[in-house]
């Protein structure tokens, strides 16, 4: 296939060379068309949100009302910092017009005139990257005041993270460009009736926003045709862990794991045997690696297969890893990220981590196997965002998919002591 | 406090926001990237430019990572540990940078040189193991790859 989010072609992220390439056009074929024609036409695309909730994209946009005497707002969310996650880095680098042109695609079908790219701290030299292109595109006159003499008007923000995954939540992102701490908000009220400001707003991934000019120069039913049907397109992998050639690869939706491994990645190093996979960054279920035959990139595939796509950040784990030691990091990670509001999630990953550290130590109790069951299930489900069930899936589905792994480290009768829980 | 070009860079931010309470995450850069990091002192003067509470602005700096109220080690170095990096030996990288400059992971050292910190995922998994120092990524390191870049950094 070929490549069209990152497609092959020397110093795209330069506006001239992207306007050679056809660049801007879907914007100026948007802005000939109705602003519901635009959304239409996303809604028949089939795009779902390439974030990790895979939400129809189009129907999220009708949910904006059409007529508002508050401003609309559009978020992009380019926080990515779930771990195993490196995509929308590289359309920051070298596909940046891609994604402004996508933004104001969307702005326009939904009339925000602000849009705000958040992008988490870390990534300085992408924002620097970013804010280049924006500077050209502005100076261009894509981006401003009655953009082509279509009378619409449209600015874009860079608002820069500090170091939160939270912040990737889309209502704590709302919160911290409001300049508020990270934390998540109730819904509903969900953001098209309350977001930036009680205004009505939009959040959309970055990859995501990236389809849409693809979409609007090539019609929906191309989209709707690549990959697999009922969650198409183009999609960025991020392939990480033990495999041969690491990276982040475009791919239709739909493409086997075993494929991608093995074909676009080069194998596992030492031609071992693959132990486990977590196929779509760290939140998502682990896979076991005899069990991944038939298993695909894409929503529905992995949700039967008892995962899910997520990020489709792909950690690859050979059969010499120490799982006990991946899931006590990744439960450390999300003990540090929990900003703190809900208890189930603040105490919850806390005990997770604590726990799983007397696994790696040799010190596990057999109960404790099922004592980490109960505080996951009580974190799932009973927290106001996503971060709470995030914590815990890794967690469940390990015990359930390597309930040995943990069993090897039960410690030889001994006594117990408080400080062994420290 | 802010140089000119800082107070100038302040004045258009606001046009881009319709209340000033969301300056506070812009402006606390702004402050970090001139003073290396935010003082108590800093935090007042910015609740005042942006007529919010001194407590609102100190609860931004306490919850966001990348904010320091200390300051760090002139060269600061991160180094991500989560699991696609732990799958690549981000072991050794941590171990060979902790036995080199004799710090442990989070100290920063008595001449004020170096701070090293373990860091969460920074999005370099394809490029694993990876450190950060400032905004710059080295990434795809070997312990042979550490030794270079610390000499390079002294």
């Amino acid at each position: 296939m070929e490549k069209v989010l990152l497609p092959e072609i020397k110093d795209c992220h330069k506006i001239d060379v992207y306007l050679a390439h056809g660049g801007y056009d879907a914007l100026k074929k948007a802005l000939a068309m109705e602003p519901a024609g635009v959304t239409d036409e996303v809604k028949k695309s089939n795009l779902r949100g390439r974030g990790g909730a895979c939400f129809p994209t189009g129907l999220k946009w009708t949910f904006m009302p059409k007529d508002s005497a508050k401003p609309k707002y559009l978020c992009v969310n380019g926080d990515e910092s779930e771990p195993g996650t490196f995509k929308d880095r590289q359309i920051f680098e070298f596909n940046p017009h891609l994604l402004i042109e996508g933004t104001l695609i969307a702005a326009y079908a939904m009339g925000a005139q602000m849009s705000y790219i958040y992008i988490r701290g870390e990534y300085g030299k992408w924002i620097r990257l970013l804010q280049k292109a924006i500077d050209d595109a502005y100076a261009k006159g894509f981006i401003g005041e009655n953009i082509l003499e279509s009378g619409f008007t449209a600015h874009i923000t860079i608002h820069k993270g500090a170091g939160a995954y939270i912040c990737g939540e889309e209502s704590s992102l709302m919160n911290s460009i409001e300049g508020e701490r990270g934390y998540p908000r109730v819904k509903p009220p969900f953001p098209p009736q309350y977001g930036l400001w009680g205004c009505p707003t939009t959040i959309n991934n970055v990859e995501t926003i990236s389809c849409v000019p693809l979409i609007i120069k090539n019609g929906a039913q191309w989209f709707a045709g690549i990959g697999a049907a009922k969650h198409p397109g183009p999609i960025l992998v991020g392939v990480s862990g033990h495999v041969n050639k690491p990276g982040v690869y475009e791919m239709p939706t739909g493409v086997p794991l075993l494929e991608i491994i093995n074909t676009h990645c080069g194998g596992v190093p030492g031609g071992k045997k693959i132990k486990a996979v977590i196929p779509g960054g760290s939140s998502t279920p682990i896979l076991r690696g005899n069990e991944l035959e038939g298993v695909c990139m894409d929503a529905d595939s992995l949700k039967a297969a008892g995962s899910a796509v997520g990020t489709a950040g792909l950690m690859v784990m050979d059969e010499d890893t120490d799982l006990i030691k991946v899931i006590t990091r990744l439960s450390k990670f999300y003990y540090h990220e929990s900003c703190g509001q809900c208890t189930p999630c603040r105490e919850g990953t806390g005990w997770l981590f604590k726990i799983l550290k007397r696994f790696e130590k040799g010190e596990g109790r057999m109960e404790d196997i099922d004592l980490l069951m109960d505080v996951a299930n009580n974190i799932e489900g009973n927290t106001i965002c996503a971060l709470g069930d995030a914590a815990a899936w890794p967690v469940q589905s390990m015990i359930r998919r390597f309930r040995d792994e943990f069993e090897q480290r039960v410690s030889q009768p001994k006594k117990e002591s408080a400080e062994a829980i420290a | 406090m802010f140089s000119p070009e800082n107070l100038n860079k302040i004045e258009e931010l606001k046009k881009r926001y319709p209340t000033t309470q969301a300056l506070v995450l812009p402006v606390l850069w702004i402050v970090q990237e001139e003073f290396g990091y935010i003082s108590q002192e800093t935090m007042k003067y910015v609740a005042g430019m942006l007529n919010v509470p001194f407590g609102h602005v100190l609860g931004v700096v306490t919850f966001y990572t990348m904010f320091h109220q200390q300051p760090t080690g002139k060269r600061h170095l991160e180094v991500c540990t989560n699991v696609s990096c732990y799958l690549r030996g981000s072991q050794d990288i941590v171990k060979r940078i902790t036995d080199k400059l004799g710090l442990e992971l989070g100290e920063t050292s008595s001449d004020q040189q170096w701070t090293v910190s373990e860091v969460e995922c920074m999005g370099s998994c394809g490029t694993a193991p990876m450190m950060a120092v400032g905004e710059e990524y080295f990434e795809d390191l070997t312990p042979e790859k550490v030794d270079k870049i610390l000499d390079g950094l002294k």
